[in-house]
């Protein structure tokens, strides 16, 4: 048996199918966030694949996915920062209760 | 044709991968969900280990499990009560989010079936990309090299930290 692209892609497209799930059905922002990382994941995980298998001797995907994973760790704490300000201002990081912004 | 070890070793990667990530959404405990994300980054990282990106692996370690998932459980515990279990999903929201997560996957499905000459790609054989290669790549400034990406996100972590203190800080 050869393991091929397709292997890899499938375990892939159900972790994104996963936040996308999680990403609606949840309410806690912290939970939705969570989401988004499996989501952001996926995506790295297609990258080096497509990267090992079709281009072997270029590193294009795999800078592309170390760019990626700064970019997630720097969006994440921006985030955190929010949701802990929202939580002091609010009592509350439920997403349906969050509506001081809303016009 | 691939030796026994590394069918084995991709069953159990792609295997904790699935399970894994449905557990990090399914589950009703937020803290829970924390941890079985942590082990979906740590499966992530075996499986770049697995395609012989070793310094991407160690990255993903590193930057994900260490660094995100701390700050994940940090902000847990700063805003909710551990114990504490988010109330059951009404039904019209779990139909809306499985509605939509079935229609990606299946196009997103379809798409991957519809391209299969490509999608049955055998392994090419490649060196492990050396460190020195790894780092010419990511210093240099010619044609395919990053010098430039580098530098726009040092910038962009400092406005991250900047941005971090203002947010979160006490007034």
């Amino acid at each position: 048996m050869d393991i091929t692209v397709i292997y890899y892609l499938v375990p892939s497209l159900i972790m994104f199918c996963c936040g996308v799930y999680g990403f609606v059905t949840r309410k806690n922002m912290i939970a939705m966030l969570i989401s988004l990382e499996l989501m952001l994941n996926s995506v790295d995980i297609n990258f080096v694949v497509f990267n090992r298998y079709l281009f072997p001797h270029q590193l294009e995907g795999m800078f592309f996915t170390l760019f990626a994973i700064a970019i997630a760790a720097a969006e994440t704490a921006l985030a955190i920062a929010i949701i802990i300000n929202i939580f002091r201002a609010s009592k509350n990081i439920d997403v349906t209760d969050v509506t001081k912004m809303k016009f | 044709m691939e030796s026994v070890g590394s069918i084995i070793m991709y069953v159990i990667i792609a295997l904790s991968i699935v399970v894994f990530s449905v557990l990090t959404v399914t589950t009703r405990k937020i803290l829970r969900s924390a941890t079985y994300l942590l082990f979906t980054l740590f499966a992530t990282a075996a499986l770049y280990f697995k395609l012989d990106y070793e310094f991407l692996g160690a990255v993903q370690i590193a930057v994900y499990a260490g660094g995100i998932v701390v700050l994940f459980v940090f902000s847990i515990l700063l805003t909710s009560h551990p114990g504490h279990s988010s109330e059951k999903l009404v039904s019209r929201k779990r139909v809306l989010g499985l509605t939509l997560a079935l229609a990606t996957l299946v196009i997103a499905g379809y798409a991957l079936i519809s391209r299969c000459s490509v999608m049955f790609a055998k392994l090419p054989e490649m060196e492990n990309p050396a460190m020195s290669k790894i780092g010419e790549t990511l210093m240099g400034t010619g044609a395919g090299e990053y010098l430039l990406p580098f530098e726009a996100i040092s910038v962009l972590l400092l406005a991250c930290i900047i941005g971090g203190v203002v947010v979160a800080r006490k007034r």
